[in-house]
C-alpha cells in the first residue's frame, strides 16, 4: 500500500514530526498542570483579587479558539514589541490553554474531597497550606485522574495547530510530504496512526497508574 | 485550662449556641449530653475553632483563643479532636497518618515520631496495623488509630465529638475502652457522646444542652441519679 511506502520514503520528516509534537505536548501537559492547579487554588481562594484573575483566566481561555489564541501570542504581541519563536508560542498557547480546563478540573477534585479530611489536618494544626498540599491534593489529583488524562490526549491532539505557524510537528510535515509528493492522503492517514499511537498508549499508561495508585486505599 | 464565656455560634439567622459559660480544669473528663441538634457538636467545634463563634471568649491555658491575632494553629496542636466518621487519610498508611503532624507541624525528628507512633498503637492494640490503610481497617479499628492520631501530638486536652455514633454496636466497646485507659491516664476530655453507661462510669462532670444553653451541669450522679431541670428529666427518661 502507498501509505507504507510513504510512511518508509519520508520517515525522517515523520521523526522530526513526532519530536516537535511531542516536545510541544510535553511541555504542554506539564506547564499546563502546574499553572492549572495554581490557577484552581486562585479562583477558591478567600481573596477576591486572585479569585477574579483567576476566573477571568479560565473563562477567557476556554471561551475563544485556540487558534485564536495562537495567533494573537505568535502575531500579535509582536505590535507591544513581544516576539517569540513559533516553538515558544507555541508552548506557551498550549499551557495557558490546557491550564484553564485543567483548572477546572482540580476545582471539581478539591470540592470533592471530604471536609472532614481538611478539618482533621486542621485540628492536628496543620496550617491551610500544609493541609491542601499533605492532605486535599493528593486526593484530589487521584479522583480526577481520568479527567486529567483526557485533558492530556485533547493535548497531544490539538499540538497539530501549531503548525500554522510553522512548527514542523506531524501535520506540518505531512503537508510538506502531500507537497513533494502530490499524493493528499496517504501522509494524513500516517500522521493519523502515529497520533493514535501517542495517545492509545498514553491512556494505556495512565490506566496503569490509577490502578497502581487504587492498590493502595480503596475507599 | 479551658475557659468560656458567652460563647455565641449563629448560622445565618439560626442560634445554635445562646451563650455558653464553662470552665474546663486540667485533667478533668467532661460529658456533654443532649438531644440532637442542641448545639453539643457546635460547641466542641467552637472550642478549636474549626467553627468561627459568633460572640464570647474562649481561653486555653491563658491565651485568648478567640481573639483575631491568635494563631489558632499553635494553638490546636495542643488540642487533640476526634470525630464522628474518623477522617483518617485514605492515601496514607497508619503509620504515616500517625506520623504526618508531629513531622511537619511539630518538625519531630521521623524517628522519634515513629517510636512514638509505636508506642501509641501498642497503647490502642493495633501494633499489627502499622502498615495497613484506613480502608483495610474495621469501624472500631479506624477510630482507634484515629485516636492514636490525635495523641500522637502529644495534646493537652482531647476533644470527642461522638466517637462511636457511626460505629457498629459490636465495635462500641473497644473505642469506649482506649477513651476509658485515656481518662485513667489524666487527660483532660471533653466528649460529646450518647453513650449514657460510660458519661456515667467516666464523666468527672456532666453537660446537659438543651436548646444552645447548658441547662444542667454536675457529678454524674447528681446528673443523672437526681435530675434537677425538667428538661435534663425528659431527655434522661428517654434515654435511659
Amino acid at each position: 500500500m502507498n501509505m507504507f511506502s510513504v510512511f518508509w520514503d519520508y520517515r525522517t520528516y515523520f521523526a522530526t514530526g513526532i519530536q516537535y509534537t511531542l516536545l510541544l505536548a510535553a511541555i504542554g501537559v506539564i506547564c499546563g498542570f502546574v499553572l492549572g492547579i495554581i490557577i484552581s487554588l486562585m479562583r477558591m481562594s478567600r481573596f477576591w483579587l486572585p479569585k477574579m484573575i483567576g476566573s477571568v483566566w479560565v473563562e477567557v481561555l476556554r471561551g475563544t479558539p485556540m487558534v485564536v489564541q495562537l495567533f494573537i501570542i505568535h502575531y500579535g504581541l509582536v505590535a507591544f514589541g513581544v516576539k517569540f519563536t513559533p516553538i515558544e508560542s507555541g508552548a506557551i498557547t498550549l499551557s495557558i490553554n490546557s491550564s484553564a480546563y485543567l483548572a477546572e478540573v482540580f476545582r471539581a477534585g478539591i470540592q470533592g474531597v471530604d471536609r472532614g479530611q481538611s478539618e482533621a489536618a486542621r485540628s492536628l494544626g496543620m496550617t491551610r497550606s500544609m493541609t491542601m498540599r499533605y492532605i486535599v491534593l493528593p486526593q484530589a489529583v487521584k479522583s480526577v485522574l481520568p479527567a486529567i488524562g483526557n485533558e492530556f490526549i485533547t493535548i497531544i491532539k490539538e499540538s497539530s495547530i501549531v503548525s500554522f505557524i510553522g512548527v514542523t510537528d506531524l501535520m506540518y510535515q505531512s503537508g510538506a510530504i502531500q507537497g513533494i509528493t502530490y499524493d493528499y492522503l496517504s501522509p494524513l492517514l500516517v500522521i493519523a496512526a502515529i497520533y493514535f499511537i501517542m495517545t492509545f498508549t498514553l491512556s494505556k499508561l495512565l490506566g496503569a497508574f490509577e490502578r497502581r495508585l487504587n492498590t493502595d486505599d480503596q475507599r | 485550662m479551658i475557659s468560656v464565656k458567652d460563647l455565641r455560634k449563629s448560622f445565618g439567622k439560626l442560634e445554635i449556641l445562646k451563650g455558653i459559660d464553662i470552665d474546663i480544669a486540667k485533667g478533668e473528663v467532661v460529658v456533654v449530653i443532649g438531644p440532637s441538634g442542641s448545639g453539643k457538636s457546635t460547641f466542641l467545634r467552637c472550642l478549636n475553632l474549626l467553627e468561627t463563634p459568633s460572640g464570647g471568649q474562649i481561653t486555653f491555658e491563658g491565651e485568648p483563643i478567640t481573639d483575631k491575632r491568635h494563631n489558632i494553629n499553635a494553638t490546636r496542636e495542643k488540642m487533640g479532636m476526634v470525630f464522628q466518621h474518623f477522617n483518617l487519610f485514605p492515601h496514607k498508611s497508619v503509620l504515616q497518618n500517625l506520623m504526618l503532624a508531629p513531622v511537619k507541624v511539630k518538625k519531630q525528628p521521623p524517628a522519634e515520631a515513629e517510636r512514638i507512633a509505636l508506642d501509641l498503637l501498642r497503647t490502642v492494640g493495633l501494633s499489627d496495623k502499622k502498615d495497613a490503610y484506613p480502608s483495610q481497617l474495621s469501624g472500631g479499628q479506624k477510630q482507634r488509630i484515629a485516636i492514636a492520631r490525635a495523641l500522637a501530638m502529644q495534646p493537652h486536652v482531647m476533644l470527642f465529638d461522638e466517637p462511636t455514633s457511626a460505629l457498629d454496636p459490636e465495635m462500641v466497646g473497644e473505642v469506649l475502652e482506649v477513651m476509658k485507659k485515656l481518662a485513667e491516664g489524666g487527660m483532660t476530655m471533653v466528649i460529646v457522646t450518647h453513650e449514657m453507661g460510660f458519661a456515667r462510669e467516666v464523666g468527672d462532670r456532666i453537660v446537659f444542652m438543651d436548646g444552645g444553653q447548658i441547662v444542667e451541669q454536675g457529678t454524674p450522679a447528681e446528673v443523672f441519679g437526681n435530675p434537677q431541670n425538667s428538661r435534663t428529666k425528659d431527655f434522661l427518661s428517654k434515654v435511659l
